[in-house]
């Protein structure tokens, strides 16, 4: 299907990929769109390699298989590039964005030749910053729509407002340098050169 | 017309339940079916529903309480997933042969052993003889509207069968996917209330239920409860033409698509049906008639309308997601295969078991099976009807 974007999303166990995933299909919803979000589930431990995954589309989706060619690939902890093949059938019209202060070089020799677009952001610091405390899915939820323009910014920033005034009903304290968060990790992924 | 919604399978079952607002619900947790008593629970701590929801120490005790609220009167609904099932099968047995009509979500797993917790249908096939019953989901939106559906086809009289509503287990039970839900009040309608006619809490009628049954009456007993299983093929009809008008979506006991003018199917249930649909659509680009039957209502099994269906073919192949392990092909298989016997129908016909354990079932697999049938179409006989797909052979 022509018009479906499909994204992975590669971290570790307690980091919020899965979270992320599903806050992305619920913006995604929230403009409209058909969505999937779903996590693949193996022994699941803290630290432990996961895998989540979101289908976006205009129409309805009716596969319901994980993502084997996706269009982007979101990878939420960098030490993951060393044991997990993370561009595995990743399109080279696509993109990767990679959480990581790595350098552009060291990264390119890392994915072992892909051809596509490279985005890097530090989530650590935007997190840090602005949430003082280490949360890397919120900048990484930001970077991707920024990356793959699923949706406007101000629409997404807007929703997510509502999301996380839901999310943190019991924490309202969290909501402002959680907008923050996802304000500054708009503006901080770049492309590689 | 209805609410637009995001869900995952899980989180539509839990809805629906709330929705229903049954008298009982009785539940142990097991993966991956822990989240609909985990969020109905939170229903009834916040008051949204009326339910009594009792937390039993098994599943044989989530059975046998959901037997005893049924037997008394009330509408009773439970909620397991492989060996969860296992350890109600004595219950199982003894909920249909009582007659009663408790209607379950089953979150489709591997049953043990070795252990895993992923998707496959060998929980369900295990009590495919149990008289209950069985509806399958292709989608979270199927799981919600077939449980809306269960308790008319249930509780009608010319019934009177337990019912469950199987769907994937993490495939769509852990999947968030749009869904259209209804509002509360015309659930609460289409449902309506439950009004036994026998029922043990009735003053007027004191009864007895569940006796011993021997060598007289056993025999009559079974052979009413296997009537009631043909009855519930037109009940099912009628209940999804109500539903039909509410909704505008349409339920028969099986769904065809675009196999009216195929040459060569597969047959297969859940959500693997959704990514055939999707393969049926890209072989039609290139010109391969491929066409997909889906079963929606495995028992009663609608013998009939699938050997119907099926007979102007070429090849057929049929996706089990459950080995029988009698070296003859899954139950799916042996039922189709029976149904086309039965309807004069001679077309070749494979098993392929497939997705065992939650072995992902991918689009070029499927098509890999239409392939197979391209080449099974040019032959009057077929060699190896016995296959496999997605399995290792190094």
């Amino acid at each position: 299907m022509s018009n479906m974007i499909e994204i992975r999303w590669h971290g570790r166990g307690g980091q919020g990929a899965k979270t992320a995933s599903l806050l992305l299909a619920d913006a995604a919803f929230n403009t409209g769109k058909y969505i999937q979000g779903f996590p693949e589930y193996g022994p699941e431990r803290m630290g432990a390699p996961i895998t989540a995954y979101n289908r976006i589309s205009d129409t309805p989706i009716r596969i319901h298989s994980n993502i084997y060619e996706p269009d982007y690939v979101v990878v939420v902890d960098d030490t993951l590039l060393e044991s997990v093949d993370v561009t595995a059938g990743l399109k080279e019209d696509g993109a990767i964005v990679i959480n990581t202060t790595k350098s552009g070089d060291r990264l390119k020799e890392e994915l072992k030749g892909y051809k596509g677009k490279i985005y890097t952001i530090d989530a650590r610091k935007v997190s840090m910053e602005t949430l003082g405390s280490y949360f890397p899915n919120t900048p990484m939820l930001a970077a991707i729509v920024k990356v793959s323009k699923i949706m406007d910014e101000k629409d997404f920033l807007e929703d997510m407002k509502g999301s996380f005034k839901h999310k943190f009903a019991k924490k309202p304290e969290v909501i402002e340098g959680n907008m923050k968060a996802l304000e500054m990790a708009l503006n901080e992924v770049k492309e590689i050169a | 017309m209805g609410i637009r919604e995001r869900l995952s399978g899980n989180e539509a079952a839990a809805t629906a339940m709330k929705q229903i607002n049954p008298d009982v619900v009785a539940a142990f947790p097991i993966t991956p079916s822990t989240e609909i008593p985990q969020y109905f629970s939170t229903f009834v701590d916040n008051g949204m529903v009326d339910t009594e929801f009792v937390a039993v120490e098994s599943e044989h005790s989530a059975m046998s309480a959901c037997i005893g609220a049924e037997a008394a009167g009330a509408r009773a609904m439970t909620a397991t997933s492989a060996n969860g099932l296992s350890l109600m099968w004595e219950m199982v047995y003894i909920a249909s042969g009582m007659r009663l009509p408790i209607v379950m979500s089953l979150v489709n797993r591997a049953v043990s052993g070795p252990l895993n917790i992923h998707n496959d249908h060998s929980d369900a096939m295990g009590v495919r003889d149990a008289g209950w019953i069985m509806l399958f989901s292709e989608t979270n939106q199927e799981a919600y509207d077939n449980l809306l559906m269960a308790h008319r086809i249930a509780e009608n009289e010319k019934v009177l069968l337990p019912l469950m509503v199987c769907q994937d287990g993490f495939i769509t039970s852990h999947s968030i996917e749009n869904i259209e839900l209804l509002e509360d009040e015309k659930v609460k309608e289409f449902v309506g209330e439950y009004h036994p006619k026998h029922y043990l809490l009735n003053k007027k009628e004191p009864i007895a239920m569940g006796p011993m049954d021997l060598q007289a009456f056993l025999f009559e007993h079974k052979y009413q409860q296997a009537e009631a299983m043909r009855n519930a093929e037109q009940v099912i009809l009628e209940v999804a033409k109500d539903f039909e008008k509410m909704t505008g979506r349409k339920y028969g006991l099986i769904e065809e698509y675009r196999l009216e003018d195929a040459e060569i199917a597969i047959v297969c249930m859940n959500s693997t049906a959704g990514t055939t649909k999707e393969v049926v659509d890209a072989l039609r680009e290139k010109g391969i008639k491929a066409g997909l039957l889906k079963v929606r209502v495995f028992r009663p099994f609608p013998v009939e309308e699938i050997g119907k269906a099926l007979s102007h073919l070429k090849a057929v192949a049929v996706l089990d997601k459950a080995d029988s392990l009698n070296g003859a092909g899954g139950a799916l298989y042996t039922d189709v295969t029976s149904a086309m016997y039965l309807n004069n129908n001679n077309v070749p016909t494979s098993s392929y078991i497939y997705g065992i354990g939650g072995r992902d079932t991918t689009t070029k697999e499927i098509e890999s099976v239409f392939n197979d049938l391209v080449e099974d179409s040019k032959k009057n006989k077929i060699e190896n009807p016995f296959r496999y797909v997605g399995l290792r052979k190094e």
